[in-house]
């Protein structure tokens, strides 16, 4: 297929990997941000490529992974309620909440749909006047445009049955959060492409600076996570911290200014929790003034609901990049995608779905020594 | 899809029952209405002499030792999709279900789970759909059932289809047959039906219409059959896919499985759709493919013979069995790097970005 094939190909891939050896000449650990280049990583089996001198750690960019169990819990409220027509991306109904998950909601009777665009939840809403509908607005500065266009119409139109309940994080205030844990490891950073194809590139600028650090915007193919460890290994070995652009083919480094208008327009700037992590400031986005009438918590009148995580679940760790899948004791044994007691486990993008679908179990273990050895 | 333009239904078959434009409760009553419905819509569609015995059951003489016998329900939302519809698809599946293994298909039966209020001439237009598939499928369906349930209690229709077929080789064609060294040939590319059900179900437009693959594969199976191939194992791709009936494979058949990515033909259109809603066509529905694993001598005389038939001319051979590391599927991928390909969990759900 063009434009797909180009960027799987194998002697390509075996070229960038040939140039990786040949400049590294010690151990360097590098976070690729987003959960889709997490998938790619370990679906391709782009690792495998890579000399044994370079650690990746998996950082916190998966939506599904990083929304609190709060929200989770309050979705599956809202979903429960008769008057509610609840509407979700997919991946989120199987995220476990403190009791249960939204696919439980939908077999027990809720009115809970799977959409593939906002704007097809705001299409719901109008056709069913008589209910409230509520769009689920998970996800990054990726989805925001699409999520801030629906309330942008929903407005526009007048549609009083239609609200969003709001859990946008942003990853600017993500990679400050890791880079000032005493825990951190991460020494470079693939950013995520599709973040900076909305936001641009200049907001690295003084991450890189600060915590001099290199940061490689990056695409999401194997020759792009290729191309992004290569450049970034290469700013490493000559002691340079700058912001670099590996897929220039989508991302223009003022970004796409239309869509950042309307994020500006609708949202603002908030504190947000993340699961696993913790409270981060300024790390969200919530519904601005005019806008507020759409917003879910609002309109439900939803207090505070207390929630507990499994004391089993490492996810937080697995987050931040601190540890691996395979060095939870319930992966794979407690803790599997038909039974998950955290979100990493949950999204094909979650490091530990990721690695449960694509290693295994037994090549876990062969890889879990051979890390400990390294240690 | 609206009933009354149907683009695929031929005017010159109008419905049979005109008093009635909708099912009632009465239609699976056992009374009149349900024998005119019998009479005058299933009867001549399906017209055999087994069925117009009118008998409690059908009475077959197989004169065979070995017969096959399967069953399968249908509940294919929407009714009608690009490719295909409710009525092939019942046929199809469970002629299918006999081909893998290794049988020739015969005799079908066909249970009816109507819902009180739907329209005649839809329930015309999947009987004769049927009946199409199976003269295409050289099936004959000598027994049935009707029954109608309250408005609200199904979802137009539900077919439930049983199948009986005869063996007539010596070949014992079964997951605990698969050995070590066997080819793994694939009938031709995957995913069109799972995509073409998914597109029209969620109202996803792309550029063409991608059709299901839905199709009857027994004089495939026959072909490789009747030509000598040692075949140790069949298997139809349904709902989980290529990965799915894979795993399900090396585990009954206590046998590794390697695949090699490039060997497995999926088409730009379906492998576009399955990019954006973030699928792997690995896991998605097929309707009209299989998997042979052949004796390896055979594997280039059996790829010959599936691409010689229209069905197969994407036919490819995509991986090895192996003795080492039982139970588990991997695959080289585009980049030569291996990993696991695991049974599908739950279902496929569409990622968020």
């Amino acid at each position: 297929m063009k434009y797909l094939d180009e960027y799987r190909a194998k002697e390509a891939a075996e070229g960038l990997s040939r140039e990786i050896r040949r400049i590294i000449t010690r151990p360097w650990t590098i976070m690729e941000i987003c959960g889709g280049q997490t998938h790619a990583i370990v679906k391709f089996g782009i690792d495998e490529l890579l000399p044994e001198d370079i650690t990746l750690v998996h950082g916190p960019g998966c939506p599904v992974c990083v929304t609190s169990l709060e929200l989770i819990d309050k979705a599956i409220e809202i979903a429960s309620r008769s008057e509610a027509i609840f509407c979700s991306f997919g991946d989120m109904l199987r995220v476990p909440g403190s009791k249960k998950d939204l696919l439980s909601v939908k077999a027990s009777g809720g009115d809970v749909r799977i959409v593939y665009s906002p704007l097809d939840a705001l299409k719901i809403a109008k056709d069913n006047p008589a209910k409230q509908v509520v769009f689920f607005a998970v996800g990054f500065e990726t989805t925001a445009p699409a999520n801030a266009m629906a309330v942008y119409q929903a407005h526009k139109e007048g549609v009083k049955n239609f609200s969003i309940l709001v859990s946008h994080v942003l990853v600017p205030p993500a990679m400050e959060a890791i880079l000032s844990s005493p825990n951190n490891r991460v020494q470079g950073f693939l950013a995520a492409g599709h973040v900076c194809t909305v936001m641009g590139t200049t907001e690295y600028y003084p991450i890189a600076q600060k915590y001099r650090v290199p940061v490689v915007v990056t695409g999401f193919e194997p020759l792009d996570i290729l191309q992004g460890i290569l450049m970034c290994i290469k700013q490493l070995e000559e002691g340079r911290w700058v912001v670099e652009n590996q897929y220039t083919r989508s991302v223009k480094e003022e970004g796409n200014s239309q869509a950042q208008k309307l994020i500006k327009e609708i949202f603002e700037i908030v504190p947000r929790k993340w699961r696993g992590i913790g409270e981060i400031v300024k790390s969200g986005l919530g519904l601005r003034e005019p806008y507020r009438l759409f917003d879910a918590e609002r309109r439900f009148a939803l207090g505070d609901i207390k929630t507990q995580e499994s004391p089993e679940c490492i996810s937080g760790l697995i987050l931040q990049g601190v540890k691996k899948p395979y060095e939870c004791a319930a992966f794979g044994k407690k803790c599997t995608p038909e039974h998950p007691l955290g979100a990493t486990m949950v999204s094909s993008e979650g490091a530990c779905a990721a690695y449960y679908r694509y290693r295994g179990l037994k090549v876990n273990k062969t890889k879990s020594r051979k890390n400990s050895t390294k240690r | 899809m609206s009933a009354k333009s149907p683009k695929d239904f031929s005017l010159s078959c109008p419905v049979p029952i005109t008093r009635y434009p909708n099912i009632l409760m009465a239609h699976g009553g056992g009374g009149k209405l349900m024998h005119d419905l019998i009479a005058n819509m299933f009867a001549v569609v399906f017209k055999n002499p087994f069925l117009m015995e009118g008998h409690d059951s059908a009475v077959l003489d197989l004169s065979r030792k070995k017969i096959a016998m399967t069953t399968d329900s249908y509940v294919v939302r929407p009714l009608f999709f690009p490719g295909g519809d409710i009525g092939s698809l019942a046929v199809y599946g469970t002629v299918n279900d006999l081909a893998m293994s290794g049988a020739r298909p015969l005799y079908l039966s066909a249970g009816f789970i109507l819902e009180e209020g739907l329209g005649m001439e839809m329930l015309w237009r999947v009987v004769q759909s049927m009946g199409r598939a199976a003269k295409k499928a050289g099936v004959q369906i000598v027994t049935g059932d009707t029954k109608v349930v309250d408005k609200g209690k199904g979802d137009g229709i539900f077919i439930n289809t049983s199948g009986v077929g005869i063996i007539e080789h010596r070949q014992k064609v079964s997951p605990r047959s698969v050995r070590p060294g066997d080819c793994i040939i694939l009938s031709g590319d995957i995913g069109r039906h799972g995509i073409a059900i998914m597109a029209v179900r969620e109202g996803l437009e792309f550029e063409t219409t991608i059709k299901s693959d839905c199709a009857p594969l027994a004089h495939l199976v026959g072909k490789l059959l009747s030509a000598g191939v040692e075949i140790h194992c069949l298997r139809d791709l349904t709902r989980g896919g290529l990965a799915s009936a894979l795993n399900e494979i090396a585990l009954q058949g206590k046998v590794s499985i390697e695949l090699d990515e490039n060997m497995i033909p999926v088409r730009g259109d379906v492998q576009g759709a399955c990019e954006i809603l973030g699928l792997d066509p690995l896991y998605v529905a097929n309707e009209g493919r299989f998997v042979a694993f052949v004796k390896e001598k055979d594997a280039a005389r059996a790829l010959k013979i599936i691409k010689k038939d229209s069905l197969g001319t994407d036919a490819s051979i995509i991986g090895k069995v192996r003795k080492e590391f039982p139970f588990i599927v991997t695959m080289k991928s585009k980049i030569g790097a291996n990993r696991i390909v695991d049974m599908l969990t739950g279902e496929q759900l569409p990622r968020i970005c």
